[in-house]
């Protein structure tokens, strides 16, 4: 097994988020009743012609823009033949020779030795990203096969890697972070479940210190980012225990069945398809200039992985911290609010990665709508941090901001929340509690700060949440100095 | 490329339609004239001429990205020789 090396190129569909289709108006979607996304252009009826969609070509050029590809000055439409329902026309248009990103690469992060350290990280090269027309949905009954043309015409776009993934780890990590830039780029939402990105994976296996590439096997039906691990992890060790066996690995295109962790071939290279591209008649052309590019790169944000590393310096949160806001924009952006707005990043990373994705996991809500804005949070961790109120006081002024949307202030005072205790109480309960715990008195004596912790529990009990941590920290020490 | 080259039986079970021995002797022979005037035209010298797609110098021909309502249920399967459930019925396909 160690003496062969893995090779995996992936083929990416991602839809790109639009309100019409690649070459006509009608509305795009998921889930709508059967049929009811058509038009002429997408039935292919007679006398048709395909028009571009603008914002298609936008989202394109800026993904391409995003993953540093090469953006060609000139593009051309093709037509790719071939016969099956899930297509009326008898051909998808597509980019054959001369699609509109080329190169590029997409930065991944792989598993780290342990959840709190940040893996390695890797750029994977991209071919090519061309855009197309997405086909129709068939379903297969027992005697025949139905078929639905909402998703015929969608707009479309085919990411290819190069041959340049050599495990299945390789393969996860790199759809993840092409998944988060595309999501950050606002191109497309990316949900495996909806089918807006599909995925085909192209393995072969080769002895170690070989330049010349195996046969390789195309992998279909990778329906969601755990099954491309699995499909693929399933199909190095076909290959390797083929070989080991003395058999033959032959090219074909097998299919994946996630739910039984089992592969069968479709067909092989005999049957391999003919495409007869030519170029489409019924399309003008695409030239990009300087200023579309221009204009898009102006609209392009900041990359996630650089985000991240920003974060960890700029602010000095922890990677587990960042490796939570990260992966969600919205997230991450309400973060930087929270900290520019009070000035304590960490207790805004650690309210947030815990407290407030809690909250908004409890209510189903997204981040934008839960009522707890950056300026509620960073009013409460000031009112924290200035000892105005305890932190057992904080969470129950959050649970009020989340169902109110009240600013903190309002609320400590309508609850009267304020750390209240009487000096004079709060002396007696400082008091009794070192009474009440030799051990961490002893511990305390013996030169262990953090002892005078299990004092401040039953003050803070006795005060009822109300004593200002500051001021009861302050006491036990002046205590415990005597 | 000429007539002979072409191998009419693959391009019939491609374009999926049934040719008689006549007719694939027949458009053979003039899938054949296309080619040898395709064959005709590559001797032309086009040094320094930009290969194109298209003969007219236009491009960028888009709409903007606004959605229109298209057709019914109704309307989009009226042609359709079988359907159910408000979808198209075909042979049974699987790839």
């Amino acid at each position: 097994m160690n003496d062969y090396e893995v090779v995996i190129g992936l083929e990416v569909h991602v839809q790109v988020k639009a309100n019409s289709k690649m070459f006509t108006r009608v509305k795009t979607g998921f889930g709508h009743p059967e049929n009811t996304l058509t038009d002429p252009v997408v039935l292919a009826l007679p006398g048709v012609l395909p028009v571009m969609n603008h914002a298609a070509l936008d989202a394109i050029i800026k993904s391409g823009l995003l993953l540093s590809c090469d953006i060609a000055p000139y593009c051309k439409w093709d037509r790719k033949n071939y016969f099956y329902p899930d297509s009326p026309k008898n051909y998808q248009i597509t980019q054959y020779d001369k699609p509109i990103c080329l190169r590029g690469n997409v930065e991944i992060e792989l598993p780290g030795s342990a959840r709190n350290v940040m893996g390695e990280h890797k750029l994977i090269p991209l071919t090519r990203i061309h855009l197309e027309e997405d086909v129709g949905k068939l379903n297969h009954a027992a005697f025949d096969s139905l078929i639905d043309y909402n998703r015929a015409g969608t707009p479309l776009m085919e990411i290819v890697t190069d041959p340049a993934m050599q495990s299945a780890d390789e393969a996860f990590a790199f759809l993840t972070a092409l998944k988060t830039v595309m999501v950050y780029g606002g191109i497309s939402d990316c949900d495996m479940e909806k089918g807006q990105m599909r995925c085909d994976a192209n393995i072969s296996i080769r002895p170690k210190g070989q330049e010349q590439l195996g046969t390789k096997v195309e992998l279909k039906n990778l329906n969601s980012i755990s099954y491309v691990r699995d499909g693929i992890s399933h199909e190095i060790l076909r290959q390797l225990s083929l070989v080991k066996s003395g058999g033959k690995i032959v090219q074909e295109t097998r299919d994946y069945d996630g739910q039984t962790g089992t592969s069968q071939s479709l067909r092989t290279k005999e049957d391999a398809h003919d495409y007869r591209y030519f170029p489409d008649p019924d399309l003008m052309p695409v030239k990009v200039d300087e200023a579309w590019k221009a204009r898009l790169k102006a609209e392009c944000p900041e990359m996630p992985f650089d985000k991240q590393r920003r974060f960890m310096k700029e602010y000095d949160i922890p990677y587990t911290i960042t490796s939570v806001l990260i992966p969600d924009k919205s997230l991450s952006d309400y973060f930087e609010a929270t900290a520019k707005l009070c000035g304590q990043a960490h207790a805004a990373g650690n309210w947030i990665a815990n407290d407030l994705l809690r909250e908004i996991g409890k209510s189903g809500e997204s981040i934008d709508q839960c009522k707890i804005k950056p300026n509620h949070l960073a009013a409460l961790i000031k009112l924290i941090t200035a000892g105005t109120i305890s932190t057992t006081a904080a969470r129950e002024v959050f649970s009020e901001m989340a169902s109110t949307g009240e600013l903190p202030e309002k609320i400590v005072e309508r609850k009267g929340l304020t750390a209240s205790a009487s000096s004079d109480d709060l002396e007696t309960w400082c008091k009794d509690s070192i009474a009440s715990d030799p051990k961490a008195l002893a511990e305390f004596k013996a030169g262990k700060d953090s002892a005078i912790n299990a004092f401040k529990g039953p003050v803070m009990k006795a005060a009822k949440g109300k004593a200002n941590p500051k001021l009861v920290d302050e006491t036990l020490r002046r205590l415990l100095a005597l | 490329m000429s007539a002979d080259k072409i191998d009419i039986n693959h391009l019939a079970k491609l374009a999926r339609i049934n040719l008689t021995e006549q007719e694939k002797e027949r458009f053979a022979a003039q899938l054949g004239d296309v080619l040898n005037y395709i064959a005709e035209l590559k001797e032309v010298d086009v040094t320094g001429i930009e290969p194109t797609a298209h003969a007219s110098p236009v491009y960028n021909v888009w709409a903007e990205d606004i959605a229109k309502p298209g057709l019914s249920v109704t309307e989009a399967l009226q042609n359709a020789p079988a359907q159910r459930d408000n979808m198209i019925v075909v042979p049974k396909v699987v790839e």
